[in-house]
């Protein structure tokens, strides 16, 4: 069994003047592991390998990246699926400024997210237990609520990569989308308003990298069809 | 010691998992300047993965439920060394808390009839054990943690919380009379080196499980908060209490929800036996967690275990049906076929009892305050210091936590620690300012990796350490194997004190957060080493092969382990909750 060959990204700001891609021989021992597992492996030959990893098991969402061209979790993608050719390149997630190897400035990705006022608004006074809510209207939640923030669909979005400042981005709508929905929320006229412009929702021209990327099986261009109809219906 | 910028806040908290994010809430509504530092983004922290969900008597699922009931449970699950009137406060308080996270937006599952979905759990019982089965985890699928942890940070922005995230708290800072006045922080991302001056420093950092070969835990999980307050000389708390979870995914470790065998799974041996019915004839597989874990151990080591070195048992869920799968435990369906290759309306996943949780850890009191004791047992509040969640021992858990307690615990104690700090601080703290000298104390151990020219690596060092827990301090212990495990951690303390960084860069150095967090491992597993070598009896999660029988006599107590002398004292356990009658020992069965 030959070695797996990894091509991945690297930059450190202190050293590099640029970034370049680095080599590396990793013996899996033949076994189907995760890419996470690699990345653990090489950074045992190099300690100054820089990522990101937390739960190791797909629902932090710390380790996003781009692994053969492809966005996805690191940690729950096994290399059946990935390698061709005994090789994987590794790359940070496209689009956002890398603060060193893998890992990226998520910053712009975040405050699209904040931008959308990711939490409940309900101007109702507060009931003495629970809000209630039927199990109907509690489905509508499902295939949003479960969103990570690992930023794989919005770095794979070519509008996004176009306008990170103005188009909210797949992830922040799925998001916005999960507060329009959610029966318990009051403030549906002013979220659509404050989508209304040319840039926010409308740059999604339905390329659906983002379905075809996140690792949670989510479809944020469906939810920003039910906000664009949302937004159609409160215009006339 | 001049080029150190401080920042100032009124209190900072430590960790942004679900105690942290609860309390910063509380401060932030309060207007006072508070920030939450988190080596991680908040959301990624280790409440993330809690599955199952929150376990608390809101009188959904059945309307005449009683947090009395749950509060008997929790004393009961833990082996009667759980503090009453904590557990009195936790049950009591509990619906308040899950109500308020329902009112901020969690999206929990439901009932018909629009209340919460309610699932039954290991050690739940109606009536005070009388009245059989209760269900009384509150659930959003098996995504609670998920669901917890976003609630609570959208909340933190809204309320516009200062977050210092990927921020590591390196050590605490003390005054010149042990008052805890702040810490010593590091920027991940710059690598930037501050004094972060506190008048309330409150530990949330979670668990330790990392310290174990085998666990659920994220790989984030190395006792930061444990390691800074033992360093800083205070003692900690029923540290030889691990929870070993019974169904983590073989080979993997990854967790298989409780709420799965609530649903109506069960565990199986090579036999296709539901074994459980032999080792706990009326709860079965929903007896207590520390039960179950020893069942399925005895089951393996008497050859009745699953595959082919007969290393595992399985967990049968296939009878459930698709439909509920897919709707009650979709994780779980995702996760078995990731890392176990399995799909479980088909199969049954394989599962071994993996270490999971820590029941010790800073001994406080109900609003959070860290306790330590004096030459004559007598407790005492440490000035400005504060922890709760998984790293503080209120105690709720005792030697045992039940499943959907910890979320609870979570919710109940951060917000309880938000607010007495609140109110300590309108009634206005005042500590002595640390010296240049303290500050450089606390800068020690940065200052070592930072200087270390060789030396051993870090990976096989923290493996080595994983390594003799696994083995010397697993499900089942005894006296001389533990014996050999703490003189093999001595002898790798000194080892660590010697080891190497070899990358001394300043942008997002995760090689030095990595040597940071193997000096926390340390201290936790010494910590664990010697109190359970100590705690010579069996009672909930600590079994021993030489000492079988729960000792009252002499053990119906905390241990607490003091650091600079490496001394296991005893501490009381409270037995006198404010509201209801004392729930006296009895044999715990299930």
């Amino acid at each position: 069994m030959s070695n797996l060959q990894v091509s991945i990204y690297r930059y450190n700001p202190e050293t590099d003047s640029a970034p370049y891609m680095q080599e590396f021989q990793v013996d899996t021992k033949g076994r189907d592991v995760m890419v996470l597992d690699v990345l653990h492996m090489m950074k045992e030959q190099d300690s100054g390998l820089a990522f990101r990893r937390s739960c190791r098991e797909g629902v932090c969402g710390s380790d996003g990246m781009n692994m053969n061209g492809k966005n996805g979790l690191a940690c729950i993608t096994p290399l059946s699926e990935v390698v061709k050719g005994n090789k994987l390149t590794l790359r940070p997630l496209p689009g956002l400024p890398v603060i060193r190897d893998m890992v990226v400035d998520m910053g712009l990705f975040y405050k699209q997210y904040e931008r959308i006022q990711p939490y409940l608004q309900n101007d109702t006074p507060v009931p003495a237990i629970e809000r209630l809510q039927s199990p109907e209207e509690r489905d509508k939640l499902d295939g949003l609520y479960e969103c990570i923030l690992c930023a794989c669909c919005s770095t794979s979005c070519p509008s996004f990569w176009w306008n990170p400042d103005k188009f909210v981005g797949p992830a922040g709508l799925l998001q916005s989308y999960r507060f329009l929905a959610d029966s318990r929320d009051t403030a549906t006229s002013e979220r659509l308003t404050d989508l209304e412009d040319p840039f926010s929702v409308f740059r999604c021209r339905g390329i659906m990298n983002c379905v075809a990327v996140c690792p949670k099986g989510l479809n944020p261009t469906r939810a920003i069809g039910k906000i664009r109809e949302m937004l159609l219906a409160d215009a006339t | 010691m001049s080029n150190l910028r401080s920042l100032t806040f009124d209190a900072i908290i430590i960790g942004g998992g679900g105690s942290g994010l609860r309390a910063a809430l509380e401060l932030a509504k309060s207007g006072k300047k508070t920030a939450v530092l988190s080596k991680v983004f908040p959301t990624r922290s280790h409440t993330v993965s809690a599955q199952g969900g929150i376990t608390c008597a809101i009188a959904s699922s059945d309307p005449d439920d009683d947090w009395r009931w749950h509060m008997y449970d929790t004393v009961k699950g833990g082996d009667y060394i759980a503090d009453q009137d904590a557990s009195e406060y936790m049950c009591s308080e509990g619906p308040k808390a899950v109500f308020e996270l329902e009112h901020m937006g969690l999206p929990f599952s439901r009932f018909d009839n629009g209340r919460i979905y309610q699932r039954p759990f290991g050690g739940q019982s109606k009536n005070f054990g009388e009245g059989g089965q209760a269900a009384r985890t509150c659930a959003a699928a098996d995504r609670t943690g998920h669901a917890l942890l976003h609630t609570l940070y959208q909340n933190n922005l809204k309320n516009n919380t200062t977050f210092l995230n990927e921020w590591y708290a390196v050590d605490l800072v003390k005054n010149a009379e042990g008052d805890v006045v702040g810490c010593i922080a590091m920027c991940i991302e710059t690598g930037e080196v501050v004094h972060v001056k506190s008048k309330a420093t409150v530990l949330a950092t979670g668990g330790a499980g990392r310290i174990y070969a085998s666990t659920t835990n994220a790989l984030i999980n190395t006792g930061d908060g444990i390691g800074m307050a033992l360093r800083a000389g205070f003692p900690m708390q029923d540290m030889e209490m691990w929870q070993f979870h019974p169904t983590g995914i073989y080979g993997a470790g990854t967790l298989v929800t409780e709420g799965c065998r609530g649903e109506g799974g069960y565990l199986i041996n090579k036999d296709g036996e539901r074994f459980m019915e032999r080792y706990a004839p009326n709860a079965k597989d929903l007896a207590g967690r520390d039960v179950v874990a020893r069942s399925m151990v005895m089951e393996i080591l008497e050859g009745r275990g699953c595959g082919e070195n007969g290393d595992h048992v399985f967990l049968k869920l296939d009878h459930l049906g698709e439909e509920v799968l897919g709707k009650r435990l979709p994780g779980i369906v995702e996760l078995s076929k990731t890392f176990a290759h399995v799909d479980p309306a088909k199969d049954p996943i394989p599962v071994v009892p993996t270490c999971h949780y820590m029941m010790g850890g800073i001994p406080t009191n109900i609003h959070g305050q860290a306790i330590t004791q004096d030459e004559s047992g007598k407790d005492h509040i440490v000035n400005g210091l504060y922890a709760c969640g998984e790293a503080a021992c209120v105690s709720v858990h005792g030697a045992n936590r039940l499943g959907g307690n910890s979320l609870l615990d979570l919710v109940v104690f951060g917000r309880a620690a938000g607010m007495f700090i609140e109110g300590a601080l309108n009634e206005g703290i005042e500590y002595l300012d640390a010296s240049e000298s303290d500050v450089e104390f606390a800068m020690k151990r940065i200052t070592r990796w930072n200087e270390s020219e060789g030396g051993e690596s870090i990976p096989a060092l923290k493996a080595e350490l994983q390594d003799i827990m696994q083995t010397s301090f697993g499900v089942f212990r005894e006296e001389k194997n533990m014996q050999e495990g703490v003189k093999k951690l001595e002898e790798l303390r000194s080892r660590i004190a010697n080891a190497h960084l070899p990358d001394k860069s300043n942008a997002f150095n995760t090689a030095r957060v990595e040597a940071l967090e193997l000096d926390n491992l340390m201290e936790v597993a010494e910590a664990t080493a010697i109190a359970a070598l100590e705690r010579k009896e069996s009672r909930g999660a600590h079994s021993r092969y030489d000492y079988p029988d729960r000792d009252d006599v002499n053990w119906l107590k905390h241990s607490l382990y003091f650091p600079m002398s490496k001394e296991l004292k005893k501490r009381d356990v409270n037995f006198k909750p404010k509201t209801v009658d004392t729930f006296e020992p009895k044999v715990r069965t299930y």
